[in-house]
């Protein structure tokens, strides 16, 4: 049965079913107990489960993640929440290092139940070292999983989803989504973590999006309807793996592609999505494929500034019209 | 002490050091590739200290770390074929001489970042304190992680959240090729340790006894409810840093200063940066396993025959290690990826 949530209610939700229902599932972080956590996911759970399962940690990223990877290493199934992915880089050595690679350098003898639980993306004029997004850094190591839920109902999925795997998972949250609202259902079975879903279907190009962007594309998508161009919409929900079948299904209806990216676009995640798909899509496509993404700057404080180094929907609106304009003179 | 435990302690010695002067033969022979980090020298720290251990409690180590799994009772032959690359290695021939495991007998890895087992330890041993288990913890590392972040990170909240874990610092004197007091703003190690309210002390890191009865007693204040306990094992590695290290960095006049207490390395300046064959250290004056050797025979615990009888027993047992690494097929690319997805069990992924 659904329910209205807000994005971190349904990861709170997640959180004490998990915590309920298997007591190797533990939190821990700067915060996350006695003050219920910088986002409120890990409200009432101190009180709930006590401080040894909700610890409050010192202000050391890279020491509590790698604990969190030695009891993983040990069968608990840790979660560590980094207050926000720009203080994922103190943790860099115990995520890179440790999670993503003791498993396989031992032969495949431990488990790695560890999730990472990061906030990330550009929120209200935090500046640069607070607003990064930095996912394509992750999807360069092998061995880590990233799952990026845009809706409360996804938070809640792949929370769950994460909490129950062995393998290491960071679950990115978007910092502008912790307030969206969206129905939850807290009983229906849950697609494959990494599968992505189309949010919209369409037939003159696909949209490739993810977290807080793929809510942006789908506003696009209803301008674009409005000039007559249908755009199918698709949430990856998974930057690693990449769900790349959902992706070349649509494009072999398509033909068009264009990537949507918060992250800055030199060697990011559009980059490496825009790559593979030319290897795989070459010959189905009827246009070069195209991105939009971050500017390659750091993230300027001043508001105005801010919103103009990330993509707006007037941008994908005018990135999928331009996309869609050689047919329309080939057909011509 | 019992007569068994000597001749444990004396076993395991002679086998590290057999098997690690084998292990540079066999880098030589290009056997072994990477980076080899030997123990000669150390025995002392890893013997006494993991067999005052028990079998229970968990071993986080380093890089240097051969002399850990042997001691705690790892086949030579994993040991060895995992230094060989091979599939019957510890670690399948995936992680080599840096990267050891073997879960089964807790023993919980070499690391290769300098610090970064500390944080993985206090994981452990924090799961141990949750659990509310009986066992403890023992993190090894060298006099070069005290100055890493991720170091006081742990020790802070070993310290903070009084958990069952030993911390042996195996200060060798040496961060690759700097000096401890150039490393270092304090030199004493283990006074480093005091702004965490962490017990701690420094031993003769070269005495095995002295190594077994420390471990044994801050083992038992970590179970009897003490929290986190240090020991400093001061030591020294009669080889360069590694295998890639001709060791050219530590001056004379500091092995002068060492001589008194440890013949061997003095003798070992006098080589020319060469490694002294058995004979050569022998002739140097008492190490630290001939120290234990004296002391077992006077004390009426061993005979000479006895100690033959051990090191003929070490060299047939590494003979043995050598043969079945090189008997041992190399791992396939379909382990490789099996490592990789060992924990992703029946979840097809795209």
């Amino acid at each position: 049965m659904a329910q209205e949530m807000l994005y971190w209610q349904a990861l709170n939700r997640a959180m004490d079913l998990e915590m309920e229902e298997d007591d190797s599932v533990f939190t821990l972080g700067e915060d996350v107990g006695l003050y219920g956590g910088s986002y409120r996911v890990t409200d009432g759970l101190y009180a709930k489960y006590g401080e040894w399962r909700v610890r409050d940690t010192p202000i050391s990223e890279g020491g509590f993640t790698g604990l969190g990877v030695g009891a993983a290493l040990v069968g608990m199934r840790p979660v560590v929440e980094i207050m926000t992915i720009n203080f994922a880089m103190l943790a860099l050595d115990s995520i890179v290092n440790g999670a993503a690679k003791l498993s396989f350098m031992s032969g495949g003898q431990f488990p790695m139940a560890l999730v990472v639980r990061v906030p990330g993306g550009v929120a209200h004029q935090l500046a640069a070292q607070h607003a990064q997004r930095l996912e394509q850094m992750f999807m360069n190591v092998p061995g880590l999983r990233i799952a990026v839920p845009s809706t409360p109902q996804d938070a809640y999925w792949q929370l769950r989803q994460a909490i129950a795997s062995d393998e290491p998972i960071i679950l990115l949250e978007h910092e502008l989504l912790y307030f969206t609202k969206g129905m939850v259902d807290i009983v229906a079975d849950p697609p494959p973590m990494h599968r992505a879903v189309v949010r919209r279907a369409g037939k003159d190009l696909t949209i490739l999006s993810y977290s807080r962007m793929a809510l942006l594309a789908q506003e696009a998508a209803v301008e674009l309807a409005k000039e007559g161009i249908e755009a199918e919409v698709i949430d990856l929900r998974s930057l690693s793996p990449i769900d790349w079948e959902t992706c070349i299904a649509s494009i072999n209806k398509t033909h068009r592609v264009l990537v949507v990216e918060e992250d800055c676009r030199f060697a990011g995640t559009g980059a490496e999505m825009v790559a593979t798909l030319a290897e795989r899509c070459f010959f189905s496509l009827d246009a070069p494929p195209q991105r939009v993404a971050g500017l390659d700057i750091p993230t300027p404080y001043n508001g105005t500034l801010e919103a103009a180094t990330i993509p707006r929907v007037p941008d994908i609106v005018e990135a999928s019209r331009t996309l869609c304009k050689p047919t329309k003179k080939a057909a011509e | 002490m019992e007569r068994e435990t000597l001749h444990r302690l004396l076993h395991d010695m002679l086998l590290a050091r057999v098997f690690e002067e084998r292990a540079a033969e066999e880098y030589s022979k290009r056997n072994i590739a990477g980076f080899l980090h030997l123990y000669p020298g150390e025995e002392a720290v890893a013997a006494g200290v993991i067999n005052a251990a028990s079998p229970s409690d968990y071993i986080v180590s380093t890089y240097r770390e051969h002399a850990h799994a042997l001691v705690r009772g790892v086949p030579a032959g994993k040991v060895m074929a995992e230094l060989f690359g091979r599939a019957g290695g510890m670690s399948g021939g995936m992680g080599g001489s840096m990267h050891m495991f073997d879960r089964e007998r807790r023993f919980m890895g070499g690391y290769a970042i300098v610090g970064e087992s500390c944080p993985i330890a206090v994981g452990i041993a924090y799961t141990i304190a949750l659990r509310n288990l009986p066992e403890t913890v023992i993190c090894f590392f060298g006099d070069g992680a005290v100055n890493q972040g991720a170091f006081h990170e742990a020790l802070n909240m070993a310290g903070l959240w009084h958990l069952p874990i030993l911390f042996v610092c195996e200060n060798n004197h040496y961060a690759i090729g700097t000096e401890v007091h150039r490393h270092s703003a304090v030199p004493e190690l283990y006074k480093r340790v005091a702004a965490y309210s962490i017990p701690a002390e420094k031993i003769d890191g070269m005495d095995v006894l002295k190594v077994y009865d420390a471990t044994r007693h801050a083992l038992a204040r970590i179970r009897r409810g003490g929290g986190p306990q240090f020991i400093e094992c001061e030591t020294y590695r009669y080889r360069g840093h590694s295998m890639a290290d001709p060791d050219s960095h530590r001056p004379v006049i500091e092995l002068k200063a060492y001589q008194a207490h440890d013949p061997v390395s003095a003798a070992i300046r006098n080589l020319e940066f060469r490694y002294p064959s058995p004979e050569e250290l022998a002739a140097a004056g008492p190490d630290n396993i001939t120290h234990l050797v004296q002391h077992m025979v006077d004390a009426g615990h061993a005979h000479a025959t006895e100690v033959e009888a051990i090191k003929a027993d070490v060299q047939k047992t590494v003979e043995e290690a050598v043969q079945f690494a090189l008997d041992s097929p190399p791992p396939t690319m379909d382990a490789a990826w099996q490592a990789l997805h060992c924990n992703r069990h029946q979840e097809v992924l795209i």
